[in-house]
This record gives structure tokens, sequence and C-alpha cells, in this order.
């Protein structure tokens, strides 16, 4: 396979631009992304390569989109939907929690519907509290989606890809903070298969769960870790829902000790359910300490950078946690 | 008795008695749900639109079988007309695996994708939105197809609908948009609602044709939208106003507390299934005993359909985890 760095935000366009190769049935909508090219430039190009029929910027209404999204896939088309900043499914929210998630079991097993929307999400840009939130525990409380966050540019385009071809509306979580890290990328066709979990780093004296953006932060945290001797192992899950349960109960099990770290907010948030989850399993009688759980504070997203850094996990806190469940 | 300022004899007879019989079929449905609510029968709740019957039966006739439907909460009536098996849907009604939603969907959820029934829809107003979608991919694979899209008086108040309007236009979608407009959401005039009550300025903003009709006359709803229908699938978006009355309480929990006896009892003069009986009548094209049959035939066919679904079984337990996902 010819692999090649490429960043997120480009691994992110090649899958759309590869699928809709595939399938004619794929296009595209969302505010600006045509030729603007899309909020954070993911889409740039495609409307030269797709044309306006397949790649169609819409009027500032999420509402009248998003469900035009689910429409049009329940008759036939596979709709990606770009929605400029995740925040915004605040305006939307009918259409993601009452109408595509309920479809299909609603009326009894008759429709599909095949539909990705896209959607920035996550903080430490400066946007202060209305455009910087994480805010997929919401989505992965809702039974009927698929709730996926990709941590890499490898995972970004295998993911997306996997999305695309479900036939399920899948809920992709694009990390603003990660648009323009650079990985490798196969330029070939591949997909990763959704609840099936990474183990980035093997380690056996402390799970670290986590994903998305903190992925990179918990990688980090590992090293000065490793010089004390306290190899972590750090388990990127890549799907919230669905949850590969298996993976965290394993890694518990051998480790003996969990920390679960994620950008949103930690009251309430997704990690309860990583904890619960490891909680409620065999992996319990395994566990040497208490589990931690890091997340943003509970405060709206702060705009001055010195305050909006402490809002969030960082490496420190992260080492910090596990020398804690070491004690 | 206004006659409709047509010709009779542009109506062919078959047309005319599919247009009564369906007219029978839904309000027979609607009364046999009501008795059944009253007996017990029937779980949760329900919307009857008994006196609308024309508004829903004279626009889906006019449309095509293939064209899609987007209906609201109080929905039997067009969902009938797309000729959704009565069986199969007094079956959901009561809860049953051989429900058209296999018992999951229940009175507010009927769908029948193969009948082009994209859903009714409990949620106000966000079934414009997804009839904009379906209108997309009609326009992508260019087919000679359009998509009704059902709201209300009250619903019109909402933001998606006149986000969903607004995509029609700028799009060019065929969508048809019908608002029935029976005065109130559920207790609420709509004077009260809306201080322009014309709501067929409505259209105005978003830069389409808008008609507005009596949706008791049932020739009347019929040849508008025949009209409409070609329109919309060349031209894009319309939105027809039929106004009407919901003779029945706005669901099971109605105590008619908002309107008077009077209104109601004036609107049940109105009745369109009477007026159009009347109309049949005078001008000669069915005879009374025939326009009886057609009755009897109705009744008839509600009846074994109230006893197929009191029969059928409920769903079985292992099917709750069924159709989460595809
Ligand atoms: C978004 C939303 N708000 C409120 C309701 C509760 N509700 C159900 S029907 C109804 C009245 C709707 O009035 P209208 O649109 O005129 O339709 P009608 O009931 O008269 O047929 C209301 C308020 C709802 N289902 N959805
Ligand atoms: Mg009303």
């Amino acid at each position: 396979m010819a692999i090649r760095e490429i960043r997120y935000a480009e691994a992110i366009k090649e899958a759309m631009c590869e699928e809709m190769h595939r399938d004619p049935d794929v296009f595209f909508l969302g505010e600006d992304i045509g030729v603007y090219g899309g909020a954070f430039g993911v889409s740039t190009g495609m409307l030269e390569e797709f044309g306006p029929h397949r790649v169609i910027d819409t009027p500032i209404s999420e509402n009248g989109f998003v469900g035009a999204a689910i429409g049009a896939a329940i008759t036939g088309s596979r709709p990606i939907v770009e929605l400029m900043f995740s925040d915004f499914m605040a305006v939307c929210f009918d259409q993601l929690l009452n109408q595509a998630p309920k479809m299909r079991y609603m009326f009894g097993g008759k429709v599909k519907v095949p539909l990705v929307l896209r959607t920035p999400s996550g903080g430490g840009t400066g946007a202060a509290a209305q455009h910087s939130q994480s805010l997929e525990t919401i989505y992965a409380h809702i039974p009927g989606l698929k709730v996926v966050i990709p941590s890499t540019p490898y995972d970004a385009k295998g993911l997306l890809k996997t999305a695309i071809r479900d036939d399920n509306p899948v809920i992709f979580l694009e990390q603003k903070r990660l648009y323009q890290t650079k990985g490798e990328v196969p330029a070939e066709d591949y997909t990763i298969p959704f609840g099936k979990a990474d183990i980035k780093r093997p380690g056996t004296d402390c799970t670290i769960i986590t994903y998305g953006r903190m992925v990179e932060l918990s990688l980090e945290a590992a090293e000065p870790l490793a010089k004390d001797g306290i190899n972590v192992e750090v388990i990127d899950l890549r799907t919230l829902l669905p949850l590969d349960t298996e993976a965290l109960i394993q890694s518990v099990q051998k480790t003996g000790r969990c920390v679960v770290v994620h950008e949103a907010v930690k009251f309430a948030g997704f990690g309860g359910e990583l904890a619960a989850t490891v909680n409620e399993s065999e992996a319990f009688y395994s566990l040497k300490s208490p589990i931690k759980r890091l997340g943003a504070i509970s405060a709206p997203i702060p705009f001055s950078p010195e305050l909006e850094e402490h809002t969030f996990p960082t490496t420190d806190s992260i080492v910090a946690a596990v020398r804690e469940t070491m004690k | 008795m206004e006659p409709t300022q047509t010709t009779p004899s542009k109506w062919n007879k078959q047309l005319l008695e599919e247009l009564m019989r369906t007219m029978m079929l839904s309000r027979k449905f609607e009364e046999k749900i009501e008795q059944m609510f009253a007996e017990g029968l029937v779980h949760g709740t329900t919307h009857l639109g008994i006196g609308e019957e024309a508004a829903a039966v004279g626009t889906v006739l006019a449309a095509r079988p293939e064209d899609y439907l987007l209906a609201t909460h109080r929905g039997h009536q067009p969902v009938l007309a797309k000729g959704v098996d009565v069986n199969a849907m007094m079956a959901e009604i009561l809860g049953k695996q051989s429900g058209i939603c296999k018992g999951k969907g229940g009175s507010m959820h009927i769908a029948d994708i193969d009948k082009g029934v994209l859903g009714s829809n409990g949620v106000l107003g966000s079934n414009a939105p997804i009839a904009c979608g379906a209108g997309l991919t009609i326009r992508r694979k260019g087919e000679d197809k359009i998509v009704l899209c059902f709201f209300g008086d009250g619903a019109a108040n909402l933001g998606a609908i006149h986000e969903a309007m607004n995509l029609a236009a700028v799009w060019n979608l065929p969508v048809l948009f019908i608002l029935v407009n029976n005065g109130y959401g559920v207790s609420t005039h709509i004077s009260k609602a809306s201080r322009d009550t014309d709501l067929a300025k409505r259209a105005y903003p978003f830069g389409i044709p808008v008609k507005t009709i009596d949706g008791n006359d049932i020739l009347a709803v019929y040849e508008t939208v025949r009209e409409a229908r070609d329109y919309v699938a060349q031209s894009g978006p319309m939105l027809i106003v039929q106004n009407t009355y919901r003779i029945s309480g706005h669901s099971k929990s109605d105590q008619n507390r908002y309107r008077s006896k009077e209104e109601i009892d004036a609107w049940r003069e109105k009745c369109p299934i009477l007026r159009f009986k009347a109309y049949l009548l005078e001008q000669d094209r069915f005879t009374e005993e025939a326009i009886d049959q057609m009755d009897a035939e109705t009744t008839a066919q509600i009846e074994a359909a109230a006893e197929y679904g009191i029969n059928s079984p409920l769903p079985s337990l292992d099917t709750i985890l069924d159709d989460v996902y595809a």
C-alpha cells in the first residue's frame, strides 16, 4: 500500500471523495462547503471535483438541511451532512434525537437511514463557550445513533468510510484541534470497523481509556510515567456507540488500574459510563485502586487562553491521575 | 349545499366512488378507534380528524401512488388514502405484532415505505425538512414524483416549517405543502397563535405560489391538488391552505372546553361526507341505494379490520431489540 503522511482534514476529504466516486448515491451538503471549502477547509476542491449537485451549499438552516439529509437518506440517497460546529446540534436536535434514530424502529424496520453527520467538535481554539464543546455524551445516550470520534488521520479516513457505508445515522465528531495534525494514511481504500477499540500503547500497570484529542495527551503522559517504571496501556475507543466493552474489561483485568480521560465535561460525562462498564464487569475484582475520571470542569468553556487551558485535562493532570491510582 | 363550480360531467364515476369510499373508510376507521378506545381496547393516545376527511382524502387521491407522503400526528386519513393496509393499521393501533410497524409505532407513527408513506410524525413541523430531503432524492434521480407534506395551523408557526419552505423554494424541490387549517392547535384558536390568520401569506416570503380552498369540498380539494401536483413536479414547491374543522376532540383527553357546542354542531352540518353525498344525489351520479351500499361495504371492511387487529397476537418479547439498527 502506498502510505503517505497527510493531515487529518485531508484524510476526511479523501474518504468523502473516494466514497463519492465509488457510490453515486453519496452526496454532500452543508453550510459553505462549496467554494469556501467548509469552515475548517475540509472540503476544499470538492465542488470542482463533483459539481454543485453533489456538493451542495445550504442556507443557514440547520434544522432544515439536517432534516433534509434524513429525508434523502430514507428515500435511497446516502447523504453526508456537515454541521459547521457541533454546538449547533442544539438548533437541529429534534432531527437528531426524535427523527433519524427513531425511524427504523418506529416504522417496524422498513426503513434505513444511511446518513453521516460530520461535525467539528472540541475546544482549545479560543472560540469560547458556544463553539468549543464536546457533546458526544448526548449523542451516545440516543439508541439508534452511532457515535464515532477519530483520533488520527488514519482512523479518520477508515472510520469515515465505514460511516458512509453504514445504513444507520452516524455522528462523526471531528476533533478541531487535530485537523492540521499529520499521520500515515494509505492512499488505497480501507475501512475500520465500528465497535473495535485500538490499543495505542500496550502496558501492564494502568489502563487509560480515552478517545479523540485526549489520545494524544494520554500517549504523551505515558512517557514520563514510563521513565518512572509505570507502564500504562492506552486504549482509544474510536467509537463510543457501539462501545467495545470487551477491550476495556480485558485491559483492566490485566492492569488492575484504570483512568478514564475525555475532553467533555466530567460530570455526567461518558466517562461515567466507562467506569460503570468496568465496575459492572469481572474486571471489578481486578481493581487495585479506585477508577479515576478526568474531563472538563463544570463551567462553560472560557475565552482567555489561560483559563481555557485549565478547563480540560492536560498531560500533567493525566500523569497525576495515573500516579494517584498507583498509590 | 354548494355545488362545486365545475361541470359534473368532467368527474368520472369511478373516481367519484373512490373519493366517497375512501372518505367513508377514513371516517369509519376513526369512529371504530374511538369506540375501541372507550372500550379500553386502545392503549396510549390517538388523534382523530373526524370532519377533515375531504382535505386528507382529496389531496392524497389527487396525487399519484408513487408520490411520497409525510403526515402529521393526525395521520390516519391520508395514510389510509395512500392505500396502507387497513388491517395492518388497525393492528398497529392496537399494538399488535401484525401491525404495519410491528407494534413499535402506534397511531402517531404509521409509516409504510413501500407505499411511499415516509411517516406520520409525533413532533410537529419536523416532517417538513424531511419532506425536502425526499424531494432532493427525487431531483437527484430525475424521478417524476412529488412529496406531500401535511401540517396544521398550529404547526405553521414552527421554525422547521419556515426552514423547509425556504429550502424547498431555493432548491426548487417538488414538495407540496398542505396546511390543514382546522382553526385550532389543541385548544388554542388560530387567532391567539397568529396575528394575521390568513396563513396563505406564509408562502409569500419564500416566493412560492399558494391557494386557499374549502377543505370540506372534496372536489375542490381534488381539483386543486391535481393541478398543483403537476406544477410542483415541474417547477417546485407550492402551498395549499385547506380550511376545515376537527369535529372530534384533539386527542382522547379533550373535553371541548375551548369551543362551544354550537360551533361544533354548525360544522357537523358541513360534514364533507354528507355534503358530497348530497352532491352526488343532486347530480344524479349515484342512487341513494348505491351510496348505502358503499357505506355498508366500508363498514364491513372496518369491522373485519378491527376483528383482525383484536385477534392478532401481541408482539413477542424477543422483538424488543429488533430494528434499533439496520
Ligand atoms: C413540537 C411539538 N410541540 C407540541 C406538540 C404537542 N401537540 C401535539 S398536536 C398539537 C396541536 C397541533 O395543532 P395543529 O398543527 O393545528 O394540528 P391539529 O392538531 O389541529 O391537527 C400540539 C401542541 C408536539 N407534538 N410537537
Ligand atoms: Mg389545527
